[in-house]
């Protein structure tokens, strides 16, 4: 269980990294990308996952 | 770009005007660079704005149409994330309410950009100002921009700091904005009723959720409101940005312009929608076309008296550095500058004392040439004016990519905007349809005054009814125009004693 990031799509803003509970989110030369050992889907904490709502890109957050 | 820099013996007292003439390159087009760039600024000098509110805003280039002449100032690009989506934006480019559409900046660390404002403070004396304005919104992205201003206050104490946000998240960072020293708040609004709100916010992310339609434009509307007032409240200043979207919130602004004069915004700026469907932005996907000049200069003239309109805002790239027009970014590039760059304070008070003396006496010139037009009678005419600072008109017409407006009659000059024109002389000189781009931008104005200007361009702006005028070269601006507008109404009248 966990969410991804498709590349291609990502602007790159680093609003998900900000907004993501787990720390899951990192970014290596501009590519921002999901560890998917730590993404909980943000579950327990909040209704939606963070980074999918966040994201100004529809569909670039998306389930793995 | 050589062209386009303005040096500071250019800016300052230059006596003997054949001298500039000597300067200027001769004919033809050098000029290149990078597109999409601009800057802003307001109103005439103090006018009527309370004495405390013009010592913050006299040196600020956005905010005094005088300052903008003098001093630069520079954006750094800290700010990527936003908490909100607005149809005229592709979060692809810079944020749309700062910059121009379909714009990328140089995304920098606080660190980075502090290096790169210290290395712009050292070259350009004249730098006053330093904004964080995106490229997403300056408080979605809290830390950095705090971060960049803390650096930058330690290093260079003299500089302005300001900031510009969409105002979601502007209620949790008043305090913080105060602590910082921050004294000029842009906030962009665009609507007070939600349902207009609607049509222009799709979504906001507020709360840990993503909020659509009316909800979101209620609870973003509602927070700008409160940041407003927290920020009159404590004493910072506050403009207001509004986009002017055509058949959405045009006749709106009015309202909006009464809402936020009532709670304290010292200026109210009114931008066009630019919108193109090749900016990939909702608006310019759908055909949502921007107000033309017309359009918004009637809307401007309406809301005047409203918050005092800051008639010459450029949309400012998020990495903009410079003075009016220009933006010398490109040369402030990470890689071309120094890994640790020195600021000479001496530079820039020799350059802030030199402004004072210049300002003094291009003030007494205007005065005395107002004097002689004030008993002309005769219908306002509109003269656009190709310059690169210190209030001279002093560019080639082939190099402005802007030009600023006067209205001109026998109350004076006044200054009431400015008019775009991507540089026609980009893509080689006397480009056909380039130069009817800049037809098309100085719609409605009387004469062109510019420092020189060829011969083709020159008689094609004369069959579109604009007479490029060169006599005033390297002159002050209001002082030519009132002087060129004495001439013309006695050639006027002239005419009309032989036809009558
Ligand atoms: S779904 Fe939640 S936990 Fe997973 S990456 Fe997105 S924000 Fe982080
Ligand atoms: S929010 Fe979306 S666009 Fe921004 S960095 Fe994350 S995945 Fe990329
Ligand atoms: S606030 Fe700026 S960056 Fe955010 S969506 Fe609107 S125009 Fe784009």
């Amino acid at each position: 269980m966990a969410y991804k990031i498709i590349a291609s799509q990502c602007t790159g803003c680093s609003a998900c990294e900000f907004e993501c509970p787990s720390s899951a989110i990192k970014e290596k030369g501009g590519i921002f990308f999901i560890d998917p050992n730590k993404c909980t889907e943000c579950e327990g904490v909040f209704d939606s996952p963070q980074c999918a709502s966040v994201c100004p890109v529809d569909n670039t957050c998306v389930p793995a | 770009m050589a062209s386009q820099v303005i040096s500071l013996s250019a800016i300052g007292r230059v006596t003997s005007v054949d001298e500039m003439k000597a300067r200027m390159p001769a004919g033809g087009c050098g000029a290149s660079s990078a597109k999409g760039q601009t800057s802003c600024g307001s109103s005439q000098g103090q006018g009527d704005m309370p004495p405390e509110v013009w010592e913050k805003v006299k040196d600020h280039p956005c905010y005094s149409e005088e300052a903008h002449h003098y001093f630069a100032r520079m954006h750094v690009a800290v700010a990527p994330a936003c908490n909100i989506q607005c149809n005229y934006c592709n979060r692809k480019y810079d944020c749309a309410n700062e910059s121009r559409p379909g714009v990328v900046s140089e995304k920098l660390t606080p660190e980075q950009a502090a290096r790169k404002v210290v290395a712009v403070a050292s070259e350009v004396p004249q730098l006053s100002v330093l904004g964080i304005a995106g490229p997403g919104d300056a408080l979605a992205n809290p830390q950095k921009t705090f971060r960049t201003f803390e650096l930058v206050a330690e290093a260079l104490p003299h500089i302005k700091l300001c900031l510009s946000t969409n105002g979601l998240a502007l209620p949790d960072h008043v305090d913080t904005i105060a602590r910082y020293n921050v004294d000029h708040v842009t906030v962009t609004l665009n609507a007070v009723d939600p349902d207009v709100g609607a049509e222009i916010y799709p979504w906001i992310f507020y709360n840990h959720r993503r909020w659509k339609g009316r909800d979101a434009a209620e609870i973003l509307l509602e927070r700008q409101m409160k940041g407003l007032e927290m920020l009159t409240a404590a004493g910072i200043l506050v403009k207001v940005n509004s986009v002017m979207i055509p058949g959405i919130n045009d006749e709106h602004l009015k309202l909006v312009n009464a809402e936020v004069k009532k709670r304290g915004a010292f200026l109210h700026n009114v931008m066009p929608l630019i919108s193109d469907p090749a900016h990939g932005t909702h608006f310019g996907l759908t055909g949502q076309r921007g107000p033309n000049p017309a359009e918004l200069k009637s809307l401007q003239d309406a809301l005047d008296g409203g918050a005092k309109l800051m008639k010459h805002c450029r949309q400012c790239r998020a990495d903009a550095v410079g003075l009016l027009g220009e933006d010398r970014g490109a040369e402030f590039t990470l890689d071309k500058i120094p890994e640790m760059p020195v600021f000479d304070p001496a530079k820039r008070e020799a350059y802030v004392a030199l402004v004072e003396q210049e300002r003094e006496d291009r003030r007494k010139a205007s005065e005395q040439a107002q004097a002689e037009v004030a008993d002309l009678a005769g219908e306002s005419l509109l003269v656009a004016v190709a310059t690169k600072g210190g209030g001279r008109i002093n560019q080639h017409f082939g190099h402005a990519r802007e030009f600023q407006v006067y209205e001109v009659d026998a109350r004076g000059a006044r200054f009431v905007g400015h008019r775009r024109a991507d540089n026609y002389c980009q893509g080689g000189y006397g480009e056909e349809d380039k130069l009817e781009e800049v037809i098309a931008a100085l719609e409605g104005v009387a004469a062109v005054m510019v420092a020189k200007i060829g011969d083709c361009p020159k008689a094609r702006l004369e069959e579109a009814g604009i007479e490029a005028v060169e006599d005033y070269a390297f002159d002050w601006i209001e002082t030519s125009a009132m002087a060129w507008y004495a001439g013309k109404m006695a050639d006027l009248n002239h005419v009309d004693a032989r036809t009558a």
